[in-house]
């Protein structure tokens, strides 16, 4: 019995069944609580617990599933080609949105996270948030941080950004699809591109875009910008 | 599908070769979609090969992301001594970025249109 609660198969298989019911409550519902990603991820951490099945004997079939966010990301490519008009008419204004997204992004959440008592590690860990998982695992083993904190990092950012991003951008007055999509790409890298398709082609593929254009942005910025930032706590606390 | 596939890993492929010989730090995935953007804009690749497996694969691109999210069980500890640095840094970051790229983005655009 433990050889198959501890198999890939197992893994794989639970984690489907469980999404799809989640995908069902949601459809049922339709409340932004009731994220899929959201309800799948606790459940299973549930389901682990009680069965005392070790992350690790999940993950040798979880990786199988994870493994499909490279292509994934490349598949976002076609999205991105359909609105390739868009993109050029509002080239500019659409560069200088994501880079204030990055930069702002960095420094609210590495700044924060040090004022309120962070250790350097998570202070570093944290930085990157915004960004794709890969991008930000990359990142963070580049400044001796720890990739896997980061990847849970990642994944409760996007979830948070997918959740409580639609009624953010709605109460501050954001109408405009291709603005809402930039946003969701920004803050909540793929699961607010995932959200954010389920509004519309156009906020699927802005989401798209921003989710490269900050990924990229966020790598070159977030070595520089903790640098000033762990100076400058480090002179706060010797 | 077989075709739309070849052409994804290929993509995905080049990506991450072109990644690894210049070491960018900016993964395989994300110059792989670049460069499938610029197939399709040579038009070396036609939209309707590839479409149908890209659908695909967006439609679950949440779903992708369960096995990292369920490892956050490993970091129970460090997120527990850690929770309101971290919660409310995530809370607050994350609405900051909505708010900025939204807004910013919204406001460019009626600028230009008046």
């Amino acid at each position: 019995m433990n050889e198959i609660l501890t198999s890939p198969t197992f893994a794989i298989a639970t984690t489907l069944v469980t999404y799809w019911a989640a995908q069902k409550i949601y459809e049922r519902w339709n409340f932004p609580f009731l994220n899929p990603v959201l309800i799948t991820i606790l459940a299973l951490m549930g389901l682990l617990k009680g069965l005392q099945i070790p992350y690790e004997r999940y993950e040798a079939g979880g990786q199988y599933i994870s493994f499909w966010l490279g292509p994934a990301v490349v598949a976002l490519g076609v999205p991105l080609y359909q609105h390739m008009e868009t993109i050029k008419k509002r080239g500019i204004a659409i560069s200088c949105s994501i880079l204030a997204g990055s930069i702002i992004g960095i420094l609210t959440a590495a700044g924060l996270a040090g004022l309120l008592g962070a250790s350097d590690l998570i202070i570093i860990s944290m930085a990157p948030k915004s960004a794709t998982t890969p991008i930000a695992m990359g990142i963070v083993e580049k400044l001796q941080g720890i990739p896997s904190l980061t990847a849970a990092i990642v994944v409760i950012t996007g979830v948070l950004g997918a959740v409580i991003g639609p009624f953010v951008l709605r109460c501050l007055g954001v109408v405009s699809p291709t603005a809402f999509g930039l946003a969701m790409g920004a803050a909540a890298h793929g699961l607010g591109t995932a959200r954010a398709l389920e509004e519309g082609e156009t906020q699927g593929a802005m989401s798209g875009l921003a989710l490269c254009v900050n990924g990229i942005m966020t790598a070159i910025f977030t070595p520089i910008l903790l640098k000033v930032l762990l100076a400058a706590f480090n002179n706060l606390n010797p | 599908m077989i075709v739309g596939l070849s052409i994804i890993f290929i993509c995905l492929l080049l990506g991450e070769g072109v990644a690894h010989v210049l070491s960018l730090p900016i993964p395989g995935n994300v110059i792989g979609m670049v460069i499938l953007t610029t197939a399709l804009m040579l038009g070396i690749v036609r939209l309707e090969q590839v479409k149908p497996v890209a659908d695909g694969l967006l439609k679950y691109l949440a779903l992708l992301f369960v096995p990292p999210g369920v490892g956050l069980l490993l970091y129970g500890e460090v997120l527990k001594a850690s929770w309101l640095a971290i919660g409310v840094s995530l809370v607050v970051s994350t609405v900051i970025v909505l708010g900025t790229v939204g807004l910013l983005q919204q406001y460019l655009e009626r600028r230009r249109h008046e």
